[in-house]
C-alpha cells in the first residue's frame, strides 16, 4: 500500500501518466490508498483524501465509496474538513442517493451555527441538492434566517428558499411575507435574492402574483435609483451599476405587468427612461437593453414604447457583435406575428443576415425571412433566399426548401414563376426536398396548360445536365412522358427553340434508366415516361419497345412488373395503347398532407383489361373521373378536356361539373325505402342488382352485383358510375368482368360513397361487356339509392 | 441555469456544476454533447447555441471553454456577464489565472463558484464582496489548520 500524497502531487502524477493505461494504474492505487485511509477511524488528513477523490471523479472515475466519508466529514467540528465535505457531498450525494438523507441533521445543525461561513455552506448545499423531504424539513429555519440581521446569510437564504419553492412549491406561501419585506434591503445581494425569490413565487402562483402587483412602484423605485445614480465601484460594469439585478428587476416587472393595463402603466415611463438611457457599447447595456425590449412587447405598452423597442432590436441588427445580431432575430422572430409593420421595416437586414458566415446567425435569419414574405415582397425576396439556398450549409436546406415551396404557393404572382421557382429549388437542393414535393409540382405542371412546352422544354434541358436529383428527374421523366410530342415539336415561344429528336429523348430516359443514381421510384418514372412517349413519337417506337422488353427481367420487382405489363401492352392490347397513353387531364388539387411517392406515374395497375377501374389510394388524380363521367352522362362539359376513355386509374372525390345536377334535377325523388337489395338492370343477358348499406351518417357503401343468364360467357365486363356533384365516389376493385354462362359466378363491385353535404343521391351507371364477340354499352340510371338504416 | 461546465481545447473536463438531479450517465452523456458541440464551433461565431429545450452560451478564455446551460427564459447577453464576471474573480483571487491552476486548485475555483452563484442564481452582484468572502473563509481555515499544524491541502 503505498503512503497517501497531498493533493498537487497526486494531480501531478495522474497528469505525467502518458497513456490511458498508465493513468488508471495510478488512479486505482491512489483510490485503493482513499479506501483504506476512510476505513481508519480517526485520520489526519482526512480533508486531503476526500478532496483527491473529488479530482479522480471529476476525471470520470466511480468515487460511490467517498458518499460515507462525505458524511463524517460534513459532521466533523473542523471547518476545512466540512468545507470540502459539502463539497463532496454536492459533487457526490444528489437526491437521488439513500446517503443523502443522512445530512439533513448536520445541515440543520450548521444552519444555526456560530460561524457565518459554516452556515453558508449549510445553505449552499441545501440549495444545490436538496431534496423535497429535506426541503420540507428545514423550510422553516430558512425562513427564520431569512429575517436574520445578517446580510449575508439573508441573500443566501433567499436563494435557498427559491430552491425549497421549486421542490415544494406548497411552501411558497411561507416565504412570501418575508421575501416582501426583503424589497427594502439596501445590500444588492440580498436584494437581488428577493427579486428572484418573488419571481419565483409569482411564476408559481398566481394569488401571490396578484399580491406583489403592489410591490410594483417600489421595483420601479429601485430600478430607477440604479439607472440614474452615478458611478458605484462596487457595482459597475462597463458603466451600467449592476446590470445582474437590472435584468432581474426588469424580468420581474414584465412578469407583474403582464396582461395588467394598471401595472403596465406604472412601468411605462422606467421603460422609456432605460431604453433611452443605458449605453449600449458594451454586452452589460445591451444585456439591460435586451431584457427591456422583452419587458415592453409582453406587457401592455402604448405604442410608442413598443416602437422605441422594436427601433432598439432593428439598431441591434446592425450591430457588428453577431451575438446582438443573433438575440435580436430571436426576439424579432417572437413578435413577427403581432407587429409585422414594424418588423417589416427591418427586412433589409434581416436579409443580409443570410449571408452571415455564422450558422446560427443564418438559421434565424432564414427563419425570419421566411415569415417576411408578404405579397408585395415576393420576387425580391425570392431572389434572396434562392441565392441562400445555393450557398447554404445542409442542415438548413430542408428547411429553406420546403419554406420557399409554402411561399410560391402562397404568394406566386404567375404560373410561369412558380414554376420556374420550383425548378431552380429543384437544381440546386434537390436531394433535400420533400416527398410531396413530386406530385405537388406535378399537380401544378398540369395546371398551367399554356406552359406545357415551355416547363418541358426546361426540365428536359435540367435533365440533359445533371440526373443525381431524384426529385427533379422523377418530375422530368414524367413531364417527358406526357408532354414528349410538344417536347419534339420544338417549337416554344418562351425559350430558344432547340431541336430535340426522338433518339436524343429516348437516350435521356435511357441514361437514367441506367444510372446507378437513380433510385428505384426515379426509374419507374423514366419506365413509365419512356412507355408514353411510345404513342407519341412515330420512329422508334422499336427502341422503345425493346428497352422495355429488357426490363421485363429486371430484379427490381415494380420495375419488372410495369415492364411486364408495357409488354403486354405492346403485344395483346396494342389496339389499346393509344387510348390507355393518352394526355392526362388537369388534376385538382387533393388535400395537402398526402403524400404520393410513385403513383403519379403509373396508368396501368394490372395486366387485365384497362378499363377496370380500381380503388387506389386517394391521392391518384381524380379528374380522370371527371372526364369519364361527363362523358358517361354524354353532355357537354365546360372544361374541354381529351376524351376520356376508360379507365384511367381511379376514380375518386369531386364528381362531374355542374351540368349533372342539372340533368337530374328535374326527376322526382321517391322517399327511399327499406328495401335493401334493387334490381337495376336487366338486359341482354346481364342482371344488375344494388345493395346499400349506411356506414356513418354522411358515408354509405354500394353493393352491384351481376350475374349471367344467357348460356354464353360475358367476358370484358366492367362498371362504371357517376354521381351527385357534393357526393365523393370511390370504386373498389370488381371481382372480376367475367360472366360464366348460366350466372354459376356473380361478379360484385362495391363502391364507396361519402355524402357530406347529405344530397339526395342518385347514380347513373354504364354497364360494358362482350358476349359472343359483340360489344354492349348501356346506362341506366338509379334515381335514388335506398338507404338501409 | 441548469449545468455550468469547464473544459479544455482537449475536451478534459475541469469543473462541472449541476444544479439539477440528474444520474451519472446523463451527465457524462451532456458533458460529451456540450465538449462536441462547442469544440467544432468556428473560431468568431455567435456564442449562443441550441440544444434540446436549453440555451446554450459559451465562451473560450485562452484554453478554456465555459460553457452554461440555461433554460429558454433566460437572458444570454447577460450569461454572457455571468461567465466573465466568473473568470475575473478567479484572476483576482489566483493573480493571472491560467487553466494549471484550476487544475490543481480546482476545490478553491468550487468555493469561489460557490460564493457566487447558488442553486442555479447570481448570488451577489458586488466582486469585493465576494473577495472579502473568499478570504475570510480561507483564513478561517488557515486559522484552524495552524492551530492543528497542518498544511492546507
Amino acid at each position: 500500500m503505498s503512503p497517501s500524497v497531498p493533493l498537487q502531487e497526486m494531480i501531478r502524477a495522474i497528469r505525467s501518466a502518458r497513456t490511458q493505461c498508465e493513468e488508471r494504474g495510478v488512479i486505482q492505487r491512489e483510490c485503493a490508498a482513499i479506501r483504506a485511509q476512510f476505513r481508519q477511524a480517526d485520520n489526519e488528513g482526512r480533508s486531503h483524501n476526500l478532496a483527491k477523490l473529488l479530482y479522480v471523479h471529476m476525471l470520470g472515475y466511480p468515487a460511490h465509496f467517498g458518499q460515507m466519508e462525505c458524511v463524517r466529514m460534513i459532521a466533523s467540528p473542523r471547518y476545512s474538513e466540512k468545507r470540502v465535505g459539502y463539497l463532496g457531498a454536492m459533487m457526490l450525494l444528489d437526491e437521488k442517493q439513500d446517503a443523502s438523507l443522512l445530512i439533513t441533521n448536520s445541515i440543520k445543525n450548521d444552519l444555526s451555527h456560530s460561524s457565518q461561513f459554516v452556515q453558508s455552506l449549510a445553505l449552499c448545499t441545501l440549495a444545490c441538492m436538496g431534496s423535497a423531504e429535506m426541503c420540507r424539513d428545514l423550510a422553516p429555519e430558512i425562513d427564520k434566517l431569512l429575517r436574520s440581521s445578517n446580510s449575508y446569510i439573508k441573500k443566501k437564504a433567499a436563494l435557498c428558499a427559491v430552491h425549497i419553492v421549486r421542490k415544494v412549491n406548497e411552501l411558497g406561501e411561507l416565504f412570501a411575507p418575508a421575501a416582501r419585506s426583503l424589497l427594502s434591503e439596501k445590500n444588492h445581494g440580498v436584494l437581488h435574492g428577493a427579486v428572484v425569490l418573488i419571481t419565483e413565487l409569482c411564476e408559481r402562483s398566481p394569488e401571490t402574483l396578484e399580491r406583489f402587483r403592489k410591490s410594483v412602484p417600489e421595483l420601479v423605485h429601485i430600478m430607477k435609483g440604479l439607472v440614474l445614480s452615478g458611478y458605484s465601484p462596487e457595482h459597475d460594469v462597463a458603466g451600467i451599476s449592476d446590470p445582474f439585478l437590472q435584468v432581474r428587476i426588469l424580468r420581474l416587472l414584465r412578469i407583474l405587468g403582464h396582461n395588467n393595463e394598471v401595472a403596465s402603466d406604472a412601468m411605462n415611463d422606467l421603460l422609456a427612461q432605460v431604453a433611452t438611457n443605458t449605453d449600449s457599447t458594451k454586452t452589460a447595456g445591451n444585456a439591460v437593453l435586451y431584457e427591456t425590449v422583452l419587458t415592453v412587447l409582453d406587457i401592455k405598452s402604448e405604442s410608442g414604447l413598443r416602437v422605441l423597442a422594436v427601433n432598439i432590436l432593428g439598431r441591434f441588427l446592425l450591430n457588428n457583435d453577431r451575438n446582438i445580431r443573433y438575440i435580436a432575430m430571436t426576439s424579432l422572430q417572437k413578435i413577427v406575428g403581432t407587429d409585422h409593420i414594424a418588423v417589416q421595416r427591418h427586412r433589409g437586414t434581416i436579409v443580409d443576415c443570410l449571408k452571415d458566415p455564422d450558422a446560427s446567425v443564418k438559421r434565424r435569419a432564414l427563419e425570419l425571412s421566411l415569415a417576411l414574405v408578404s405579397a408585395s415582397n415576393i420576387r425580391s425576396m425570392m431572389k434572396e433566399l434562392l441565392n441562400f439556398l445555393s450557398t447554404c450549409p445542409l442542415e438548413l436546406r430542408a428547411q429553406a426548401a420546403s419554406g420557399i415551396f409554402a411561399a410560391a404557393e402562397r404568394y406566386s404572382p404567375s404560373q410561369r414563376w412558380h414554376i420556374d421557382t420550383i425548378l431552380h429549388v429543384l437544381t440546386t437542393a434537390g436531394g433535400d426536398v420533400r416527398d410531396e414535393t413530386v406530385p405537388n409540382l406535378i399537380q401544378l405542371i398540369t395546371t398551367a396548360s399554356e406552359l406545357h412546352c415551355y416547363t418541358v422544354h426546361k426540365l428536359y434541358r435540367a435533365l440533359l445536365q445533371d440526373i443525381s436529383q431524384q426529385p427533379l428527374v422523377q418530375v422530368a421523366c414524367w413531364c417527358i412522358g406526357e408532354y414528349g410530342d410538344l417536347l419534339l415539336k420544338g417549337d416554344c415561344q418562351e425559350i430558344e427553340p432547340v431541336q430535340v429528336n426522338e433518339n436524343d429523348v429516348l437516350d435521356a430516359l435511357e441514361t437514367v434508366l441506367q444510372s446507378h443514381m437513380s433510385s428505384p421510384t426515379t426509374r419507374g418514372f423514366a419506365l413509365t415516361a419512356t412507355m408514353k412517349l411510345s404513342t407519341r413519337i412515330t420512329e422508334n417506337v422499336d427502341r422503345i419497345r425493346s428497352i422495355v422488353s429488357i426490363y421485363g427481367s429486371c430484379i427490381d420487382l415494380e420495375l419488372q412488373q410495369r415492364a411486364v405489363e408495357y409488354n403486354a401492352l405492346f403485344k395483346k392490347y396494342d389496339h389499346m395503347r393509344a387510348a390507355v397513353l393518352e394526355r392526362m387531364p388537369i388534376m385538382e388539387k387533393n388535400s395537402t398532407g398526402q403524400t404520393n411517392g410513385e403513383t403519379t406515374g403509373e396508368l396501368v395497375k394490372e395486366v387485365q383489361p384497362v378499363k377496370v377501374i380500381q380503388g387506389q389510394p386517394p391521392t391518384q388524380p381524380p379528374a380522370s373521373q371527371v372526364c369519364d363521367l361527363l362523358d358517361l352522362l354524354g353532355d357537354s362539359n365546360d372544361s374541354g378536356k381529351p376524351s376520356s376513355s376508360s379507365a384511367q386509374s381511379s376514380n375518386n372525390t369531386s364528381s362531374p361539373g355542374g351540368d349533372l345536377l342539372d340533368l337530374l334535377g328535374g326527376l322526382d325523388l321517391m322517399p327511399p325505402t327499406p328495401v335493401p337489395t334493387i334490381p337495376v338492370y336487366e338486359k341482354n343477358g346481364v342482371n344488375l342488382t344494388l345493395s346499400c348499406q349506411k356506414q356513418s351518417e354522411t358515408s354509405l357503401i354500394v353493393t352491384l352485383t351481376a350475374s349471367n343468364s344467357t348460356d354464353a360467357d360475358i367476358t370484358t365486363f366492367t362498371l362504371q358510375a357517376a354521381v351527385p356533384k357534393s357526393v365523393q365516389l370511390l370504386m373498389k376493385a370488381p371481382s372480376g368482368d367475367h360472366l360464366p354462362a348460366c350466372g354459376t359466378v356473380k361478379v360484385t363491385q362495391v363502391v364507396v360513397l361519402n355524402n357530406p353535404n347529405k344530397v339526395n343521391l342518385k347514380m347513373r351507371i354504364r354497364v360494358s361487356f362482350t358476349s359472343q364477340g359483340v360489344a354492349f354499352q348501356d346506362t341506366v340510371q338509379v334515381d335514388s339509392l335506398p338507404e338501409c338504416r | 441555469m441548469r449545468f455550468l461546465l469547464l473544459f479544455s481545447r482537449q475536451g478534459k473536463l475541469r469543473l462541472q456544476k449541476w444544479y439539477t438531479p440528474l444520474t451519472e450517465r446523463e451527465k457524462k452523456k451532456i458533458i460529451r454533447d456540450m465538449t462536441t458541440m462547442v469544440l467544432a464551433r468556428q473560431p468568431r461565431s455567435c456564442n449562443f447555441l441550441h440544444w434540446k429545450d436549453l440555451k446554450i452560451i459559451y465562451k473560450r478564455y485562452a484554453s478554456l471553454y465555459f460553457c452554461l446551460g440555461v433554460e429558454s427564459q433566460e437572458n444570454e447577453l447577460l450569461a454572457l456577464e455571468v461567465i466573465h464576471r466568473y473568470v475575473e474573480l478567479l484572476d483576482k483571487y489566483f493573480g493571472n489565472v491560467c487553466e494549471l491552476d484550476i487544475i490543481f486548485n480546482f476545490e478553491k475555483a468550487y468555493f469561489i463558484l460557490d460564493e457566487f452563484l447558488m442553486g442555479g442564481e447570481v448570488q451577489e452582484t458586488s466582486k469585493q464582496t465576494i473577495n472579502r468572502c473568499i478570504e475570510n473563509s480561507d483564513m478561517l481555515q488557515e486559522t484552524m489548520e495552524e492551530y492543528m499544524s497542518k498544511p492546507a491541502f
